[in-house]
């Protein structure tokens, strides 16, 4: 097969759309443009439809029931609305949250300003693997507890928390759990009901949809959970999410969940075969790690560190070949390395040696080929410039090192 | 973000990477930034006694291709070189040179304070006091 150029390894960013997600968009922006709200007329009825058909394939990739799937634009919106909308539904009941330390901006954020209008909020560390420890997460529950957060795979490491275990302990203590699943949902199976999940974030664009829609799952049964709107306006979505619905993203959206359910499996086998092979054709390199839990984690992701060179200067090696993302963050004003590795317990060096891959449906095995032998040739070329590889192989400990702080 | 041309250049094709013997007296080695800042580099420099130019330079640099193409740069610079010449080398010289967007800065720093603490080691070997400079105290 062909080798075309640029690869594109950053599929946890975003993924490219399935032309077959978009063949099933193209006719509701022009011929189909009608408001799924308009009850009067054909038009409007032509979208209605088609969001109660997109309605029922969301659903069905997740097992739930299509009433429960809240549409918003996105996961960010749904993360916010979830916690957000728990924490005033609930208010009555108490003011805690629990979450972890490598959630997603998107959840920590919007805890962190739970805590600034009064709110209080429990960060669980996680231990080296990356998985949250059941026990810890136990003895954080107070009478004050309203809702447990905490995310399915993790965006950088891959690394899958104890759903199941998690969803037990909140419904031993009568406590909601929310959980991000928008890099497992239609990547590994997940069914809300017998994962026991309440509330549940996703997104179109993580999955070969579109952007700019996503999805709460709001369970109705079992409890009955509630959250208050965020946006008000012409009560769409069961009064939970006002806002005109966006037809050819949900429709996309739809498709993509579609085409997941059908391919999910083979998929998940190919890829994680392939990312085994890049993870294995990596190691090989001296003094190279791969970060997070091996059993328990995505079947698309790998997280490696390559002591010793630093990502963003590592990535410039290849970038104009390979698309991936690295855990230094060399371009930010912040000069922060990732601080999901660091709440793993790596040093900041290692975190800034870390690049992640993201592989997805598009991943050809001859890219992965390509990918060992550029950033391999990279990395001995910079460890060669590499005072700290010098240092290394002379022997010298490196922490005894009284190094310049900037 | 994008690098201009000559920061690809000096990562593509560094200038001057290498170890010279750190225990010649002749030699002055600095090293600074930190691994856990992302930026490591170390910079040395051959003095020639007897008309006190800078004859050789070699740099090795753990970090970003801003930082490796800075060091790279600077020890184009210094060959040639007096003393005094390289003291006066500016790390806005080496931002203008290379195009660094304001984000890149650092790595013209931590460039200048490279030479700065190579310069001082040698002065500190052959018996001169070190140069107190704390311009770029941070």
């Amino acid at each position: 097969m062909e080798l075309n150029l640029p690869i594109y390894l950053d599929n946890n960013a975003t993924t490219p759309m399935d032309p077959r997600v978009l063949e099933a968009m193209l006719p509701y922006f022009v011929e189909k443009f009608g408001n799924a709200a308009s009850r009067n007329h054909s038009f409007g009825w032509v979208a209605e439809e088609a969001v109660d058909y997109a309605r029922e394939q969301i659903a069905k990739l997740i097992n739930a029931d299509p009433k429960e799937i809240i549409l918003t634009s996105g996961a960010t919106e749904a993360d916010n609305l979830a916690i957000k909308g728990v924490y005033e539904m609930y208010a009555s009941k108490g003011n805690h949250i629990i979450t972890c330390t490598t959630e997603h901006k998107a959840v920590l954020d919007t805890c962190k300003h739970i805590e600034k209008i009064g709110g209080s909020v429990t960060y669980l560390s996680v231990q080296a693997d990356g998985l949250i420890d059941l026990t810890e997460l136990e003895k954080a529950i107070t009478p004050k507890t309203i809702l447990i957060t905490i995310m399915y795979g993790n965006n950088e490491i891959g690394v899958i928390q104890p759903i199941k275990e998690i969803a037990a302990i909140a419904k031993k203590h009568g406590v909601l759990f929310f959980t991000d699943a928008t890099q497992a949902v239609g990547k590994i199976p997940v069914d809300v009901i017998a994962d026991g999940i309440d509330l549940m974030a996703f997104s179109g664009h993580k999955m070969y949809g579109p952007k700019g829609v996503g999805v709460l799952y709001v369970r109705r049964k079992n409890p009955r959970v509630k959250v208050t709107a965020q946006m008000d306006g012409g009560g769409h979505e069961r009064g939970m999410r006002s806002g005109t619905l966006n037809v050819p993203g949900i429709v996309g959206l739809g498709k993509a969940c579609e085409l997941c359910m059908n391919e999910m499996q083979s998929e998940a086998k190919r890829l994680s075969a392939l990312r085994d092979k890049l993870e294995a054709g990596l190691t090989q390199l001296d003094e190279s790690y791969v970060n997070g839990n091996i059993e328990h984690r995505l079947p698309h992701v790998a997280n490696i560190s390559f002591k010793y060179v630093e990502g963003e200067g590592l990535m410039m090696g290849f970038n104009k070949n390979i698309a991936l993302s690295s855990g230094s963050a060399c371009t930010s004003a912040s000069l922060e390395p990732s601080y999901v590795l660091k709440a793993l317990g790596l040093g900041d060096d290692l975190a800034h040696s870390s690049l992640r891959f993201g592989l997805g449906r598009f991943t050809t095995e001859e890219q992965i080929d390509y990918t060992i032998k550029a950033i391999s040739e990279t990395v001995l070329k910079l460890r060669e410039m590499s005072p700290l590889w010098e240092m290394f192989k002379e022997g010298i400990d490196l922490d005894k090192i009284e190094w310049a702080h900037h | 973000m994008a690098y201009s041309d000559k920061v690809i250049d000096h990562y593509s094709n560094p200038k001057n990477v290498g170890t010279l013997d750190k225990n010649n007296k002749n030699v002055g080695t600095g090293l600074v930034g930190a691994p856990e800042c992302g930026d490591v580099m170390r910079l040395q420099i051959e003095v020639d006694e007897a008309s006190g130019l800078i004859t050789d330079a070699k740099f090795k640099t753990f970090g970003c291709g801003s930082a490796i193409a800075s060091s790279s740069l600077a020890t184009e610079w210094l060959k040639g070189k007096t003393i005094d010449e390289a003291i006066a080398i500016d790390n806005m010289d080496i931002v203008e040179e290379l195009n660094l967007p304001p984000v890149k800065i650092h790595c013209s720093v931590l460039a200048e304070d490279a030479i700065k603490s190579a310069i001082n080691d040698y002065r500190v070997k052959n018996g001169l006091p070190e140069l107190i400079e704390e311009k770029n105290a941070h």
